[in-house]
């Protein structure tokens, strides 16, 4: 049997009466890397906040290795919280402190590091996605907007989490930039073993980094098998997300209801 | 029919919102007693509310010291009371006891509520605060509690030298422009300045200053989407905290001197 790092069964969510997700199931299995791919608007963001709990789910069930998430008690949730680094699609760096203020945000937490230390290490997680140390000093507003993206991704994998959940991360950058953070997301499944759900739109990333795929549809997971085999799947949705169809089952409007 | 079902409908909405606001509130309590304290993000608070508030806050209490000077004067003049004695005792009475700490308090609010709510309600609606969450750190006490310690703890001492400037702006017309003795006048201030006025006052400050941060911590935390719901946001915390310490300084006013 396959071991599932995360197990999500019948997670539902509505926004007053706009529902977002219904009955929405997925295995995330160990040390794999998914990506969560549906049109704009279907509930992927949702999805990763409501699997940290950030946004409360209405009903269902999260389980992170055997640890139910929904109705956790506080200290369970900080617990089980500590094993995931997250970017958000809009980078969500913390405007007030500067760039390795923010890499080495909770990475610096409960040790006695020097500034000196902690700068140096900040430095050395921000080399790994193609940073000088130039921007070491300056805030998030002096840099641009691909940059922010790459000290979101250095601020996550910082303190090597054991999960990484990845919104839209290379979404806005031109295609080198890109290549590197794809190159960095599969480096960090592969060398530190990690688990990787990457929210995705692009289907040249995710040939690079996912194992997975899993496709978002009017709340569900419509579809969800190795990447190799998404292409002809005779699922009609799917088809046309893979080859970018404009006229098809998916309209706009039916997902932005 | 309708009218039924909007007024219900508005009720348990204000009803809702006010159980939120009870929840912040205990929770904010709750964490503001409990390690780790984030003391850089407290002194940078400090600093902000109690240091650069004080140009604004001497303004207003130096010109409303001078005014009421110039009232009571007019005013006591029809009574034929004598004139050092009566407008001293104004002016220290009404500085210490109301216009300090009112003043400084919707001074505060506008200045530093508002910015509270304006820069925690970008930080929600640009995932900042969930990124906290993921970083280990919990937002109520990196965010919340600081800001409402330091707003607690500055009031007083901005009040208390609002207080200062504002006699002292009583001081400067009463002399140069009403022509009262210097020495007279000193005295009278000196004598009706009553040490309970001023504890008062000092208390309304932190509560005050409380009410404001609550307010702009509460409305920022909840903010709605995008760009109008953190100006939705700010406006609200500034017009709350106004309503909120005009209401608190009656209730506190009719305990400490209606006994
Ligand atoms: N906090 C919220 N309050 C109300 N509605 C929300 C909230 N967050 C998301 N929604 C709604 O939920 C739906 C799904 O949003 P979500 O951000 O998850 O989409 P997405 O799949 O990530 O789209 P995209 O690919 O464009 O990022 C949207 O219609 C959005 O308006
Ligand atoms: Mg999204």
């Amino acid at each position: 049997m396959q071991d599932n790092q995360i197990i999500i069964r019948g997670l539902s969510k509505a926004f007053g009466n706009k529902v977002v997700l219904k009955d929405l199931d997925l295995d995330i299995p160990r040390g794999k890397s998914v990506a969560v791919i549906g049109a704009s608007g279907t509930g992927k963001s949702v999805l990763l906040k409501c699997a940290l709990g950030l946004i409360e789910a209405d009903s269902g069930s999260i389980r992170v290795d055997g640890q139910e998430m929904l109705g956790a008690s506080r200290q369970q949730r900080e617990e089980t919280l500590r094993k995931f680094g997250m970017t958000f699609q809009g980078g969500a760096l913390f405007d007030s402190l500067t760039i390795w203020e923010n890499v080495i945000f909770r990475y610096r937490q409960g040790k006695t590091l020097s500034r000196d230390e902690a700068r140096d290490y900040a430095a050395s997680v921000l080399a790994e996605v193609n940073l000088e140390p130039r921007v070491l000093d300056l805030f998030p507003a002096e840099i641009s907007g691909g940059m922010q993206k790459r000290v979101a991704l250095a601020r996550a994998i910082a303190d090597r989490p054991e999960i990484l959940l990845f919104d839209e991360p290379t979404t806005g950058l031109d295609p080198i930039t890109a290549g590197v953070i794809n190159k960095l997301i599969r480096s960090a499944v592969d060398r530190l073993g990690a688990t990787a759900i990457t929210i995705s739109h692009d289907m040249a990333s995710i040939k690079v980094i996912a194992d997975e795929v899993a496709m978002v549809h009017n709340g569900r997971i419509i579809w969800n098998g190795p990447k190799d085999k998404m292409e002809d799947t005779g699922n009609p949705v799917l088809d046309q997300f893979v080859h970018g169809h404009p006229e098809g089952p998916m309209t706009p409007s039916s997902d932005n209801g | 029919m309708n009218i039924l079902r909007i007024t219900g409908q508005s009720a348990l909405g204000l009803l809702a919102q006010f159980g939120k606001l009870s929840l912040f509130t205990a929770s904010t309590l709750f964490w503001i007693f409990r390690p780790p304290w984030y003391w850089r993000q407290l002194l940078r608070q400090a600093v902000d509310i109690g240091y650069f508030s004080l140009p604004v806050v001497g303004l207003t209490t130096l010109f409303s010291g001078m005014v009421i000077a110039l009232q009571s004067y007019t005013g006591t003049e029809r009574f034929a009371a004598e004139g050092e004695g009566s407008v001293a005792t104004v002016v220290v009475l009404i500085v210490t006891r109301e216009l300090g700490p009112v003043l400084a308090g919707l001074m505060v609010a506008g200045r530093i509520g508002a910015s509270m709510a304006a820069e925690i309600g970008t930080m929600r609606v640009t995932d900042q605060i969930d990124a906290l969450d993921t970083l280990a750190t919990r937002p109520m006490q990196y965010l919340i509690a600081p800001r409402v310690m330091a707003a607690t703890l500055c009031l007083p001492f901005l009040v208390l030298v609002g207080d200062i400037i504002g006699v002292f702006g009583g001081y400067i017309v009463a002399i140069y422009q009403l022509g009262f003795n210097q020495g007279a006048y000193l005295e009278s201030t000196l004598q009706y300045l009553e040490p309970f006025d001023v504890i008062i006052g000092l208390i309304k400050a932190a509560v005050f200053g409380f009410i404001l941060s609550i307010m702009g911590c509460f409305h920022g935390y909840h903010s709605g989407r995008g760009a109008e719901g953190v100006g939705r946001a700010t406006t609200n915390a500034v017009v709350y905290s106004a309503i909120l310490i005009l209401v608190a300084d009656f209730f506190i006013t009719g305990i400490a001197f209606m006994r």
